[in-house]
């Protein structure tokens, strides 16, 4: 029997969709998506799927709510040539055709999966004595199904390539972002003052907790990000131009301590990423340490987007 | 048979309610900025204020009742902050126009 | 019905949805947002193969939720690689629009773009 809870969250979701898809202006659109975010965050609750509601509260709810408020505002000036395109009724017909055949098949998969559910959870509480962690998805990520967590890495390095390639030549090793302007007495920079003491021990705590109970580095590096995104949109400290070696060092230290375990665990235990006997808690904390402060640069270099300053080198 | 913890939470939580829904009636009714975000004041503070009241007889554990206590800080710490913010940009936008 | 099957044709719609706002919507943000709920759908789907595997002990199957964490991990940098493209293609040509350049914008964009 479903609450009427889930239910309600259902409906609201799919309204929130619809707002986000019919709706004329950007702005109103962008400001729709980010409590459709939070209501996911409901809907993984529900579904008793802890971590991954931390993370789409943080990440997808926070950041990419964010992110594409930034550019509704940034495009503002292109509204009304936006508003001014509209699709023809054919486009409407065959994209309404389309998502319903999608939806429809979606469902219908859904809906008919086999009974009794397969699982990977038995096997998972078979080996998690090995890995000397609690939670069974930091166990997941960090020793069973490591490769994956390597290969995001890299791939969220890569990312920050392809973002900071977007900039023009002459500001190539520059700021990211336009300069702000600081006043003294300003809210923002109380704020920026006040909070990010409290955030790092946040992130650092739910970092930390992640080993036994729900969280992880991902939600941790998200708060930690989330900080240092205020102090620079406050004023009070600037972005730091990309070309600064310690900024890069900090970037690749995460993927690199990574790879470096994995190719001591091929010396030591026979295969890439393998943890020897014993060894396997401490190597998951050096390689989550390590990957915190990756993570953390890496989402606010996503987030502030290419250099759009130059750099005069000193 | 519910204990007086429970029936305590769900009195608070329904008093949260109230405010929750006072305040979301306040934001779709109320002509301006600056009267919204006065609506909106009230649903942040009190609302989430009762409902957390409420949910620390759940709480299993001292140190759950003090996280959702500092929950319940932060809100008002940054939603004050961020009613200010919007305030003043509401302002400037009345005075540039 | 139960939560799995309330949450599988929610993840069905949402899908839906998005591809109805990708196709319809004519500009670059708001099929961002569309891909975005296709994503999100796909998600959920994911979510509610792993509520089904709730089996020893766990409230899930660990595995699809762990991966499920790099999902909305990657998909957000996609997001940020793909609004940083919009961005350089508004300060370079005073557009956001797909249409072919001699459709595109009335003149104040363009003197916008000049001013930069």
């Amino acid at each position: 029997m479903i609450s009427a809870i889930s239910v309600g969250i259902g409906i609201l979701l799919l309204a929130l969709a619809l707002w986000t898809v019919v709706v004329r202006d950007t702005f109103a659109a962008v400001a729709g998506f980010i409590p459709y975010g939070l209501l996911l965050t409901l809907a993984w609750l529900v579904l008793r799927a802890v971590d991954v509601a931390l993370t789409e509260a943080a990440i997808g709810a926070g950041l990419t709510g964010a992110l594409l408020i930034r550019a509704a505002s940034r495009l503002h000036p292109t509204e009304a040539a936006a508003q001014a395109e509209t699709p023809g009724l054919g486009t409407r017909v065959v994209a309404g055709v389309a998502a319903a055949a999608v939806a429809v098949v979606i469902a219908v998969c859904l809906l008919r999966l086999p009974d009794p559910a397969p699982t990977l959870a038995p096997e998972v509480a078979r080996h998690i004595e090995a890995t000397g962690v609690g939670n069974p998805i930091t166990a997941v990520l960090l020793s069973f199904r490591a490769i994956d967590t390597l290969l995001e890495a890299i791939v969220l390095l890569f990312g920050v390539v392809g973002v900071w390639s977007l900039a023009p030549d002459r500001c190539w090793g520059g700021r990211p972002g336009l300069a702000q302007a600081v006043g003294p007495n300003d809210i923002l920079v109380y704020l920026a003052r006040v909070l990010p003491p409290i955030g790092v021990v946040i992130g650092i705590y739910i970092f930390w907790a992640g080993a036994d109970h729900p969280g992880g580095k991902f939600q941790g590096a998200t708060v930690i990000a989330a900080m240092w995104l205020l102090v620079m949109m406050s004023g009070l400290r600037d972005a730091p131009p990309v070309n600064r070696r310690w900024l890069r060092v900090v970037l690749v230290l995460g993927p690199a301590v990574f790879i470096a375990l994995g190719l001591l665990g091929a010396v030591m235990a026979g295969a890439f990423l393998a943890y020897p006997d014993g060894w396997a808690k401490l190597w998951i904390i050096v390689i989550e340490a390590a990957l915190l402060p990756s993570l953390a640069v890496t989402l606010v270099l996503l987030m502030v987007g290419p250099p759009q300053r130059p750099e005069v080198s000193p | 048979m519910k204990t007086a913890a429970d029936v305590f939470t769900i009195v608070a939580m329904l008093g949260g309610l109230f405010f929750f829904v006072a305040g979301t009636l306040g934001l779709l009714r109320f002509p301006d900025t600056y009267t919204r975000l006065h609506a909106l004041t009230k649903a942040d503070n009190l609302g989430l204020g009762m409902v957390v009241v409420g949910l620390l007889p759940q709480a299993g554990h001292l140190v759950v009742a003090l996280k959702l206590i500092v929950v319940w800080l932060l809100v008002m710490l940054t939603s004050s902050d961020v009613s200010q913010l919007i305030a003043r940009a509401a302002r400037r936008q009345e005075k540039g126009s | 019905m139960n939560v799995t099957q309330l949450f599988g044709i929610t993840a069905a719609a949402l899908v839906g949805l998005g591809v109805y706002g990708l196709i319809v919507n004519p500009q670059p943000l708001r099929k961002v947002l569309a891909f975005n709920l296709i994503g999100n759908g796909v998600f959920l789907a994911c979510a509610v193969i792993a509520h089904r595997g709730a089996a020893a002990g766990m409230s899930g199957d660990p595995v699809p939720q762990a991966l499920l964490i790099t999902a909305i991990v990657v998909s957000f940098a996609a997001s940020a690689l793909a609004v940083g493209l919009m961005l350089r293609r508004f300060a370079q040509t005073g557009t956001n629009s797909l249409a072919a350049p001699d459709e595109a914008a009335p003149g104040e964009a363009r003197t916008h773009a000049e001013a930069r």
